[in-house]
C-alpha cells in the first residue's frame, strides 16, 4: 500500500451502551460509519454541531476510546492496541479546555517534559531541560516560565503550553479539539496563527475540529461536515464554504454570524426548525431528515452514503 | 419631551467595584449610555471587559463583594440605584428582566417549567393560579416551544439547550418589561440552534416593542441586529455608533485591532493579524488608556492620561488619543 495518505479511517464506528428510561442498554451511535483521509502536512477541518461526534471521531482516531469496529490506518500501519503506545509519538492531541487539560499541581517544565518521559526520548535532566525549553520558545513562552503552574497562566497562554506537550514528541499529525473556542477573540488569532506557523515549519497534518465555521475555513485545505455521527459532505474548504451541496451544510452555512452588517443584513437565513434527535433514538435512513426542507420517502427508507460530485466533492445526499 | 423622558433607560458615569483578596476591582470605570425604547443597544467586549458587570449593576443583582460605588441608572427619569430592596424586586421582571448564558443553570432543576413561569408571572401581576397557568402556556407559544401544554409539566433536564433558552425568554417577558437585558444569550447554544434564538428575539421585539441590551464577545450576532453597539475594553466604553460605524469606519485602535483579528468572508487565506499581548489584568490596569500595553500606536499621552470621547461621527464617538492627533493634524493645516 502507497502512504498517499499520513492518517486513513475506514468505517469508523463508535458507540458507547447507555441506559435508556427504561433502564435497557442501548447503544449510543456517536460515530457511525465514517471514513476519511488525510495527506500528509494536510489540515482537514472537522465540523458540526455539539453531540454530532466530531470530538468522539478525534479521540477515537488517538484510541483514547477503543473502536467499536472499523480501522484506522496510520502511514501505512493498521493502528492496534499493541502499537498504540508507539504511534502515540507520531499523533497527538490538543484539547479544548485549556484549564482542565493541565495537572495544576505540575510545572510546565514537567507537564510539557511528561511525554518525553513517557516515550524515554531524553537521556539525562539537563537534555529533558533543554528540550522543553526549546518547546517553550517555540510556542512563544519565556524559559523563566518553566517553573510555574498552569494557574499562573491567561488562557491563551496555557494553550500554548497544551501545544508545546503536543509538540514535544515531533509527531506528525495532531488533532486540534476545539483549540481556540475556549479564548477570547482578540488572543484567538495569535493561537490561529501559530498553529499555522508551526505547520509550515514542521510538516504537520492536522485534524482541526471546530464549531466556528469561519475558523475552520481559515485554518483547513479540506473541510468535513458532520451531523449525528455521520459525514454529510466532505471537498476542500472553499468548495464546501462557497458552494455547499448537502442542505445540512447549507443550513448550517447560513446561520453563521458573519461580523459585516452589510453581507448579515442581505443574506437569507435557512433556519432549521426543530432540535437535533437525540443519538440514542436516531431516525431511520438520513438522520438529517426529520429536520431537512428536501426530505422524501427515500430518505427515510434508505441512508445515503458519500458519493463524488466531481472534483474530490463528497456528498451523502439523494436529493441534491 | 424632556431628555430624561425620552429614554427608557440612561447609564450615566457608572462605577462598579469588587472586593477581593487580592484588592479592590474597578470592573466598570466609569460607563453611560441611554437606550430609547424599542431600541436594540449591544455591548460588545471579551472576558472582563465590565460588559456583563454593567449589565448586572442595573439589574442589582451583583455578587455579595460587588458595589456601585458612584453613577446613576435612571430609569424613565428616575434613579433606581436609590431605590430600596423591594422596590427593586418590583423592577426585575416587570420593568426589565434579563436571561443569562447557561440556561441550564440558570432554570431550577427540581421544579417544573410552568411550575416557574407561574412563580414568575403571580409575583408580579395579581392573577390567579389559573390565570397564570394559562399566561404560562401562552407564553410559551409565543415563544415556539412546542405543545406548550406537555412542556409546563416537564423538568428543565427533558428541554434541550434552545429550547431552555425559549423558556427563559418566556419568562423575561411574562410580565411584559420594558427592557430585557439578554446577557451572552446564545454563547451555549450551537450556530443553528443560535440563529432560531436570535430570530426570535428580533420577531418579540417587533411584536412587543420592548428595548433590547445584547451583552455578547461575538461581532457576528450584533452585526445585523443593533440600532447602537457600544464596544467596552477593561471597564470602560472604547467606542459607541450604528453596526457600519463600528465595522466600517472603526475610530478606537482596540475595536480596528479586534476586527483585524478574527476570520471573515473576505480575508480567508490572508494571515490573520492578531492583538499582541495578553487580556487585560483588572487589578494592575494602566493609568491612562486601558488598552495602551497592547496597542501599536500607543503614544506617551495614552500611557498617562485616560482618552476623553471625542464625536467622531454623527452617531459615532470614540475615545482613543489618536482622534486627538488627528484632529489636532487636520486643524494645523
Amino acid at each position: 500500500m502507497s502512504n498517499e495518505y499520513l492518517v486513513e479511517v475506514k468505517n469508523l464506528k463508535q458507540y458507547f451502551p447507555v441506559r435508556n428510561s427504561k433502564g435497557k442498554l442501548v447503544p449510543l451511535k456517536a460515530v457511525d460509519d465514517v471514513s476519511f483521509a488525510i495527506k500528509p502536512g494536510e489540515t482537514l477541518g472537522l465540523v458540526g454541531e455539539s453531540g454530532c461526534g466530531k470530538t468522539t471521531v478525534g479521540r477515537s482516531l488517538l484510541r483514547l476510546y477503543k473502536p467499536t469496529a472499523g480501522e484506522i490506518w496510520f502511514d501505512g500501519q493498521l493502528v492496534t492496541d499493541k502499537n498504540m503506545h508507539e504511534h502515540r509519538k507520531e499523533m497527538q492531541m490538543v484539547f479544548q479546555d485549556p484549564y482542565s487539560s493541565l495537572d495544576p499541581r505540575m510545572t510546565v517544565e514537567d507537564i510539557i517534559g511528561e511525554p518525553l518521559d513517557i516515550h524515554k526520548l531524553c537521556k539525562n535532566k539537563a537534555e529533558r531541560r533543554e528540550r522543553v525549553l526549546e518547546l517553550m520558545k517555540t510556542v512563544g513562552l519565556n524559559a523563566e516560565q518553566a517553573t510555574r503552574y498552569p494557574h499562573e497562566f491567561s488562557g491563551g497562554q496555557r494553550q500554548r503550553i497544551g501545544i508545546a506537550r503536543a509538540l514535544a514528541v515531533n509527531p506528525r499529525f495532531i488533532v486540534c479539539d476545539e483549540p481556540v473556542s475556549a479564548l477570547d477573540v482578540s488572543i484567538q488569532a495569535q493561537v490561529v496563527n501559530m498553529f499555522e506557523d508551526l505547520q509550515q515549519q514542521l510538516g504537520m497534518a492536522y485534524l482541526f475540529i471546530a464549531h466556528d465555521l469561519l475558523v475552520v475555513h481559515h485554518m483547513s485545505d479540506r473541510i468535513a461536515v458532520m451531523y449525528l455521527g455521520k459525514i454529510m459532505e466532505v471537498a476542500d474548504s472553499d468548495s464546501v464554504i462557497n458552494h455547499p451541496i448537502h442542505p445540512y451544510t447549507e443550513s448550517l452555512l447560513s446561520a453563521v454570524p458573519i461580523p459585516d452588517p452589510k453581507i448579515a443584513r442581505t443574506r437569507q437565513r435557512i433556519v432549521l426548525e426543530g432540535d437535533v434527535p437525540s443519538p440514542m433514538n436516531m431516525p431511520q435512513g438520513c438522520p438529517f431528515r426529520t429536520r431537512c426542507r428536501y426530505a422524501t420517502e427515500q430518505c427515510a427508507a434508505e441512508c445515503p452514503t458519500l458519493t463524488d460530485r466531481g472534483n474530490g466533492h463528497f456528498v451523502a445526499c439523494w436529493n441534491r | 419631551m424632556s431628555e430624561e423622558k425620552k429614554y427608557v433607560l440612561q447609564v450615566k458615569d457608572l462605577h462598579t467595584t469588587f472586593v477581593t483578596d487580592s484588592g479592590e476591582v474597578q470592573a466598570v470605570n466609569g460607563v453611560s449610555f441611554n437606550l430609547e425604547p424599542g431600541k436594540i443597544l449591544g455591548i460588545v467586549g471579551e472576558s472582563g471587559s465590565g460588559k456583563s458587570v454593567t449589565a448586572y449593576s442595573i439589574m442589582q443583582i451583583l455578587a455579595e463583594n460587588g458595589r456601585v460605588t458612584s453613577g446613576e441608572v435612571l430609569y424613565n427619569g428616575e434613579d433606581i440605584t436609590k431605590w430600596s430592596k423591594k422596590q427593586m424586586t418590583g423592577f426585575r421582571g416587570k420593568c426589565c428582566s434579563i436571561i443569562f448564558q447557561d440556561p441550564m443553570t440558570s432554570l431550577n432543576p427540581v421544579f417544573t417549567i410552568g411550575n416557574q413561569l407561574e412563580e414568575a408571572i403571580r409575583l408580579h401581576t395579581g392573577k390567579s393560579k389559573k390565570e397564570a397557568k394559562e399566561r404560562a402556556v401562552e407564553m410559551l407559544k409565543l415563544v415556539g416551544v412546542n405543545e406548550p401544554a406537555k412542556r409546563v409539566k416537564q423538568y428543565p433536564f427533558e428541554l434541550s439547550g434552545g429550547m431552555r433558552q425559549r423558556v427563559m425568554i418566556a419568562m423575561a417577558l411574562a410580565c411584559e418589561p420594558d427592557i430585557l437585558i439578554a446577557d451572552e444569550p446564545t454563547t451555549a447554544l450551537d450556530v443553528t440552534i443560535q440563529a432560531q434564538i436570535l430570530e426570535l428575539m428580533q420577531e418579540l421585539q417587533h411584536k412587543l416593542g420592548m428595548a433590547i441590551i445584547i451583552v455578547t464577545h461575538d461581532l457576528g450576532v450584533i452585526a445585523d441586529m443593533c440600532d447602537e453597539i457600544i464596544v467596552m475594553y477593561g471597564g470602560r466604553v472604547c467606542e459607541r455608533g450604528t453596526a457600519d460605524d463600528i465595522f466600517y469606519e472603526p475610530a478606537h485602535e482596540y475595536t480596528k485591532g479586534l476586527l483585524r483579528s478574527i476570520p471573515t468572508a473576505g480575508n480567508t487565506h490572508e494571515r490573520l493579524q492578531p492583538i499582541g499581548g495578553t487580556p487585560i489584568n483588572l487589578l494592575n490596569m494602566p493609568e491612562g488608556c486601558a488598552f495602551c500595553t497592547r496597542c501599536d500606536n500607543a503614544m506617551k499621552i495614552c500611557l498617562t492620561q485616560v482618552p476623553e470621547e471625542l464625536q467622531v461621527g454623527e452617531h459615532h464617538r470614540a475615545s482613543c488619543w489618536m482622534n486627538v492627533k488627528q484632529a489636532m493634524e487636520e486643524a494645523a493645516k
